[in-house]
């Protein structure tokens, strides 16, 4: 015959997993009495609970330890919750404790602790699903009683705190058998209808069963559906509620449920007061550099002393000038000497000056003649000599050959 | 109701300006023109807050299922 072998390890694994996949075991309430109770240098308690037959080895760890409402005692009757889960290193099983509280205080204990820890695994009170409260409350669903303590309360801090906003009360039983399914149709109804743009729920102190519809799962589940923010409020400062445990936000009282949901006036003038000193002192300083700037400016010359301004154009002005005119002297003076250059030549050029070396000009009807063809015999012509002329009788005409010249050619 | 929402408006807007003026990057004229608005936001969001008075209403569903408003006694 033959076995399969596996080693410790892979058994208490197995018998962990058997164990953590039973939801029995899981969230579970064990009544018992404590006996080796320690509580180690670390924080964490470590206890047996054990009844006439058996005993469960169990630990409490440091952070549920802290929450203990009781010190707890070496025969002392409790109910213990948590879930039993295998410890492989030693192959037993133990009871990880999560909340204690004494035996004999009622059946609404239980039923709480245990409510509590099914709604918590179910990840109703997790951090991630809670929702900021607005600012500034506009509108306030109250779901509360109209005749209690509690609605006063709220409306006495609001008054105080914060006045503009509107209080819209929607009156529900806060005990007794028909409290949770108002205060349950309330939420629904101001998510329904939008009537606020947060929910302040709970009621005075009292008794664990007074409070009781606020320990109610379907109360849990409402406040946990809102869409609206849910601020809870029940009771003293020690009673903390299931509804406690889901809302968005937990107050110890309805007096303190008002204060966590309004602003406080009185700090909201200090802030507008801050704004204005801030604004004010932002001003000052805008100024400052404009004065800097506008005294940079007015540091410049032409601003301190225009007239010297003036003054300094003028002179350039004055140099300017001066130079126009040397400009136009040098210019004229150069077509000056243009001119008389040009007359010389011109002068060279004159007739007279041909004359003046003993050539004439015959005209004739003050034409001059060019050509003996111009000419005939008896005929009076003008000669014109350098320093005068004469008039002459033409008395012969001489045609010159002229077959070496332009006539012939003609 | 309103006048929280003008009140947090206000504040909104003074916290715009606060900021934009404190960026020192602002001409003198819009500087100027900022201040003066903000001052009077401060004064007249302080106004909100003296004249201010709670408005509490009492619901009540009505035959067609919407909220009706109601006065509230309140017994003080």
């Amino acid at each position: 015959m033959e076995y399969p072998v596996y080693e410790v390890s892979q058994i208490n694994a197995y018998l962990k997993d058997k164990f953590d996949s039973d939801p029995f075991l899981s969230g579970i309430c064990i009544r018992g009495e404590l006996s080796n109770y320690k509580v180690y240098p670390s924080g964490h308690h470590y206890f047996t609970l054990k009844d006439s037959e058996g005993a469960l080895r169990a630990v409490l760890f440091r952070n549920s330890a802290m929450r203990l409402r009781f010190q707890p005692q070496n025969g002392m009757k409790v109910l213990a919750v948590g879930r039993i889960t295998v410890y492989p290193r030693d192959g037993g099983y133990q009871l990880y404790c999560e909340s204690m509280m004494v035996d004999g205080v009622g059946d609404l204990h239980v039923a709480y602790e245990q409510l509590k820890e099914r709604l918590q695994a179910e990840g109703l009170f997790a951090l991630e699903h809670k929702k900021p409260l607005p600012p500034y409350p506009h509108r306030i669903a109250v779901i509360t009683s109209g005749a209690g303590a509690a609605i006063h309360d709220i409306l006495r801090v609001l008054r105080k705190r914060y006045p503009l906003s509107k209080v819209l009360l929607l009156p529900v039983r806060v005990q007794g058998e028909e409290a949770p399914r108002e205060i349950v149709g309330a939420i629904r109804y101001a998510n329904r209808w939008q009537l606020g743009d947060v929910i302040l729920t709970g009621r005075g102190g009292g008794s664990m069963e007074d409070l009781w519809a606020f320990n109610d799962e379907r109360v849990a589940r409402a406040i946990y559906e809102s869409e609206i923010p849910v601020v809870s409020a029940v009771g003293h400062e020690p009673d903390v509620t299931i509804a406690d445990f889901v809302a968005d936000v937990r107050a110890a009282t309805p007096s303190n449920g008002a204060e966590l949901i309004a602003p406080d006036q009185v700090e909201l003038r200090q802030r507008l007061a801050a704004y204005e000193t801030r604004m004010c002192a932002a001003m000052e300083r805008r100024l400052k550099l404009s004065r800097q700037q506008l005294d940079a400016l007015s540091s410049r010359r032409v601003l301190q002393s225009p007239m010297h301004y003036i003054e300094d154009r003028r002179l350039m002005l004055d140099r300017a000038q001066e130079r126009l005119i040397l400009a136009a002297q040098h210019h004229l003076e150069r077509k000056r000497r243009n001119f008389a250059a040009l007359a010389a030549a011109l002068d060279a050029m004159s007739p007279l000056k041909v004359l003046a070396r003993g050539y004439s000009v015959v005209k004739q009807q003050g034409h001059v003649v060019k050509s003996m063809e111009q000419l005939s015999v008896g005929q009076q012509v003008q000669l014109c000599l350098s320093d005068g002329s004469a008039l002459a009788r033409i008395e012969e005409l001489k045609k010159e050959d002229t077959s070496h010249g332009t006539v012939q050619n003609l | 109701m309103e006048q929280s929402k003008t009140f947090e408006a206000s504040v909104q807007r003074l916290e715009e300006i606060v900021r934009r003026m404190e960026s020192g990057e602002l001409p003198l004229e819009e500087a100027l023109s900022l201040f003066g608005e903000g001052t009077a936001l401060v004064k007249s969001a302080n106004a909100l807050l003296d004249a201010a008075e709670l408005t509490v209403v009492k619901l009540k569903k009505g035959a067609d299922g919407a909220p009706e408003e109601m006065e509230f006694e309140s017994h003080e």
